[in-house]
């Protein structure tokens, strides 16, 4: 059981990847498509915008948010429908006005804002969900430069972790890429 | 008021090009620069201070007035039968109605693709966020025992009573609440990637975790932002027919009812072109002052101005079509009572309220017609305080004039508001007011990302489309290929 601790003080920190620094939208797309060309899959763009056509040159898959929302919008359209029609016509029935216990028209509104609710929340817990939320820690955010990544810088990262990962393969792949600059980030 | 230089009016229609959104030599790094630094200031400016003194002081009169309330009873209003829906249910309306711009300029201007809205809608947004508060506000204490209030909700409660959900009162409460959710959502999500440039701005450990944990871990991934943009444009999918129901459903308060003036077809989509109305004269309201204030005139240009004048004029037009069919439908349906009704609201003893809103609403938006009053800005500033007071009186003339005198002349009244009725709604301008000066001190009041991303080197020029047809949140299909050549 010792070996592990050991090996772990032998190694002293451990690489994350490289981060490369590009200064301009056109770069990024170009170094994000040769990276997934190169073969990678663990590796992201980093930008301050959402670009047009990062999906494509990084090889993303489409979003199953969509699904969610399909899920979510007929869990609130059966809610509403049976929590009107439970509440005012099975468990407490009282007659106003000689309108039906239960009728369609007046089960509309309800419905359909609960029918927009669920959908609304499926996605944003989709999105918080899908993407990690919260994640406080993250290795780059040691990085100095990958500050401006919120600001006006666009970085790629390619993580040590990936199978193809040499280090400076994937230097020399990101500097021909064009960037202004690639540092080596640790865990 | 500081006047914009000619250089900085693009509101002049050249077909060969499309106006800049974003004026004067900026970069993304100019543009976070500006909108960070106001929300980054150590201390903010004495204005500052002299307005959230003024506005924080109103916020409590309204508490006080809110206590005195609790406290007697509903009696300390000027309710009595047959008025018993006055200024509380006034106010209400008249919040929501604020509260409609936000929705409609982040979600409805988004699905059709209107660029010039990344300069105003977290303005827009968070003023709807602000005006469903005070709107909230007025139909929970108006209840009389507010401490009675989760009635509303369908709880299980001791009494084994549920609420009837064939009332239009009860539709209020779901189409007030789902919106309100869903504005706040859509307000959070989309300020995630500003909150995590404050973040990486910080330069005092407090604001960098303030801002770290509101930001969640953001960190532009590509990966991300695919995820944000779907989000974002099913967000505004689903927002939009919200939007226009959540009127529909507050006019339905009305429709539903049997009261001649009340009782027309004619609501749902009036009380709707209505809320739009009066939602962007708030947001020029606003805007105005504090564009010039703070000499946004670079982000917020005089075509976005202008832009927001014509749907003034627009929805304003509506409104007054909708105010002459009221009329002509009561005199065709021939109901003697319908009839009444409206004579009685240009004529009878509110007629100096029903005038008020006509010069307001009708007449105050005319001006925009002229082009020097819609690119002017103290001139549109005008137009709007107008509307805004016009689309109060709306609200009051369809409420006060037809209750207090409906079938039976024997059981006519007249509504006088007392001194607590007036405080309480300068109250609500108090609370909406405090609560918009702490988000322009803590948060930035423009979305940074958005409106890079309308700037030239976003990327959006390159690419076989010019101009249409391209706007985060769409999938480009084509320009791929384009964007790897120009790089490589």
């Amino acid at each position: 059981m010792s070996e592990p601790r050991l090996s772990v003080v032998a190694e002293g920190p451990k690489l994350y990847g490289l981060l490369a620094e590009f200064d301009s939208v056109g770069k990024l797309l170009a170094a994000a498509e040769r990276v997934r060309e190169a073969g990678f899959t663990r590796f992201d763009a980093h930008s301050p915008i959402p670009v047009h056509g990062l999906d494509e040159a990084m090889g993303i898959r489409p979003s199953r948010l969509p699904l969610l929302v399909l899920g979510g919008g007929a869990s609130g359209l059966g809610a509403g429908l049976l929590l009107q029609w439970w509440t005012n016509a099975v468990d407490y029935p009282f007659m106003i006005s000689g309108k039906p216990l239960f009728g369609l028209p007046a089960a509309i509104p309800v419905t359909f804002e609960l029918t927009i609710l669920l959908s609304a929340l499926g996605v944003v817990g989709g999105l918080v969900v899908a993407n990690g939320w919260p994640q406080f820690h993250h290795p780059l955010f040691a990085s100095e430069r990958f500050r401006r990544a919120t600001t006006d810088r666009f970085f790629v990262s390619v993580e040590a972790a990936d199978p193809r990962f040499e280090l400076e393969t994937v230097r020399g792949l990101l500097e021909s890429a064009g960037a202004s600059h690639v540092e080596e980030v640790e865990d | 008021m500081a006047t914009v230089p000619a250089v900085v009016d693009n509101s002049l229609e050249d077909p060969r090009r499309r106006a800049p959104l974003v004026l004067g030599e900026n970069d993304f790094t100019t543009v976070t620069e500006k909108v960070c630094a106001i929300a980054e200031r150590p201390r903010p400016p004495r204005e500052w201070y002299i307005a959230f003194a003024i506005s924080a002081s109103l916020a409590a009169v309204l508490l006080a007035m809110l206590g005195h309330l609790f406290l007697t009873g509903i009696g300390v209003w000027g309710l009595n039968m047959p008025v018993a829906w006055g200024f509380d249910i006034t106010n209400f309306v008249f919040w929501v109605g604020i509260g409609h711009a936000g929705t409609l300029i982040s979600a409805i201007l988004f699905l059709f693709r209107q660029k010039w809205r990344t300069a105003i809608n977290r303005f827009a947004e968070s003023m709807t966020i602000f005006a469903v508060i005070c709107a909230g506000l007025f139909p929970a204490v108006h209840v009389g025992r507010p401490w009675l209030a989760y009635w509303l909700f369908p709880l299980p409660n001791q009494m084994q009573m549920w609420p009837n959900f064939r009332s239009p009162l009860l539709w209020d409460v779901f189409a007030v609440s789902t919106y309100f959710t869903v504005s706040l959502l859509f307000w959070y999500v989309g300020m995630i990637p500003d909150l995590a440039t404050l973040r990486d701005r910080a330069t005092t450990r407090i604001r960098s975790v303030v801002y770290g944990i509101l930001s969640l871990g953001w960190r532009g991934s590509g990966r991300h932002w695919h995820r944000y943009e779907r989000a974002y444009l099913l967000l505004a999918a689903l927002a939009t027919p919200l939007v226009l129901s959540v009127h529909s459903v507050v006019s339905f308060d009305f429709a539903v009812s049997q009261l001649p003036g009340w009782h027309t077809t004619i609501f749902p989509p009036y009380f709707v072109a209505g809320a739009i109305f009066g939602g962007f004269a708030m947001v020029l309201t606003l805007l105005i002052p504090i564009r010039s204030y703070l000499d946004l005139g670079e982000l917020v240009t005089t075509r976005h101005l202008e832009n927001m004048a014509k749907i003034v004029l627009a929805t304003g037009m509506m409104v007054g079509y909708a105010y002459g069919m009221e009329f002509f439908i009561a005199w065709y349906s021939g109901n003697p009572y319908e009839s009444f009704a409206f004579v009685n609201r240009a004529l009878g003893p509110y007629a100096w309220a029903y005038w008020t809103m006509i010069f307001c609403n009708v007449i105050a938006p005319q001006l925009l017609w002229w082009r020097r009053a819609r690119t002017t800005p103290w001139m549109l500033w005008g137009v709007a305080v107008l509307v805004n007071v016009g689309m109060w009186f709306e609200r009051f003339v369809i409420i006060v004039t037809s209750l207090s005198r409906d079938y039976l002349p024997s059981s006519w009244g007249y509504f006088k508001p007392t001194w607590v009725d007036l405080l309480t709604l300068a109250g609500s301008f108090g609370l909406f007011f405090m609560l918009f000066l702490l988000f322009l001190r803590f948060v930035p009041m423009f979305a940074i990302a958005e409106v890079k991303s309308v700037m030239p080197a976003g990327g959006l020029e390159i690419g076989p489309h010019h101009g249409h047809g391209q706007y985060w949140g769409e999938i480009p299909h084509q320009h791929d290929r384009q964007f790897g050549e120009e790089g490589a």
